[in-house]
């Protein structure tokens, strides 16, 4: 029996260390390693101001418990060898990540479906929040533009 | 001889985050309810309390002791109620 690792479910502030989460997922019995990285991108608002950065916030005890139950679940369904889960808090520059998602399985279809899954869960529901903050000073927590 | 009235109140933990916090000023603080209030109740008094995020009530969820909590949930003396609004993470 192949010990049952356990799974890396972690909100933190400093940067995520991309190539150290995917090497502790790679596993000897897993065939496919699927990762997912949401990084933040360029963007410009409906009057001009250029993005800088994202700042982030969670409630971190419930995002983390919400992340555990997500898991979970994606184990239930697939057979999932290793995962990572790692959400970035606070100041998230362009081009930097602010989310990783890291599944290992036996096979690449599994492993492909089982990281989307916990990615659109995890958007859909954890308790996280992204700031838009501009170049001219001003900033909006997403969906809440001009409000 | 007066009969002497106990008003029996529900001591819970409000958190408040993102565009609710930053609104009201407030990240975390006490409430007291009447014996038998609910979420809406509670997210009622907290309107009434932090008037800038009565528009934003409308798109906020409760959570009580970190789960998501209908807004008839009756809260408990002790529970940590947390205001959601609407989460924008990944």
């Amino acid at each position: 029996m192949p010990e049952k690792q356990a799974d890396i479910i972690v909100i933190q502030d400093r940067i995520i260390d991309v190539t150290g989460a995917i090497a502790s997922v790679s596993s000897c019995e897993g065939g496919a390693v699927a990762t997912f990285l949401g990084t933040t991108r360029v963007e410009t608002s409906g009057d001009k101001r250029s993005l800088l950065a994202l700042d982030y916030e969670a409630y971190a005890e419930m995002a983390e418990e919400q992340m555990r139950k997500l898991a979970d679940q994606a184990r239930h369904r697939w057979p999932i060898l290793r995962l990572a889960l790692v959400h970035r808090i606070g100041r998230v520059e362009i081009g930097q990540p602010s989310v990783l998602v890291a599944v290992c399985t036996p096979h690449r279809a599994e492993a492909f479906e089982a990281c989307r899954f916990l990615i659109d869960e995890l958007k859909k529901s954890a308790a996280i929040w992204k700031k838009e903050v501009w170049d001219d000073g001003s900033s909006d927590w997403v969906g809440h533009r001009g409000e | 001889m007066r009969s002497l009235t106990v008003r029996i109140v529900v001591k819970v933990h409000l958190k408040m985050f993102a565009i609710l916090r930053q609104r009201s000023g407030v990240s975390q603080t006490d409430l007291e309810l009447p014996e038998g209030a609910t979420v809406a109740t509670a997210m009622a008094e907290v309107g009434r309390r932090f008037s800038p995020i009565v528009p934003l009530l409308s798109r906020t969820l409760g959570a009580v002791n970190r789960d998501y909590a209908d807004a008839g949930t009756r809260l408990k003396d002790g529970d940590e109620l947390a205001l959601i609004p609407p989460v924008s993470g990944g």
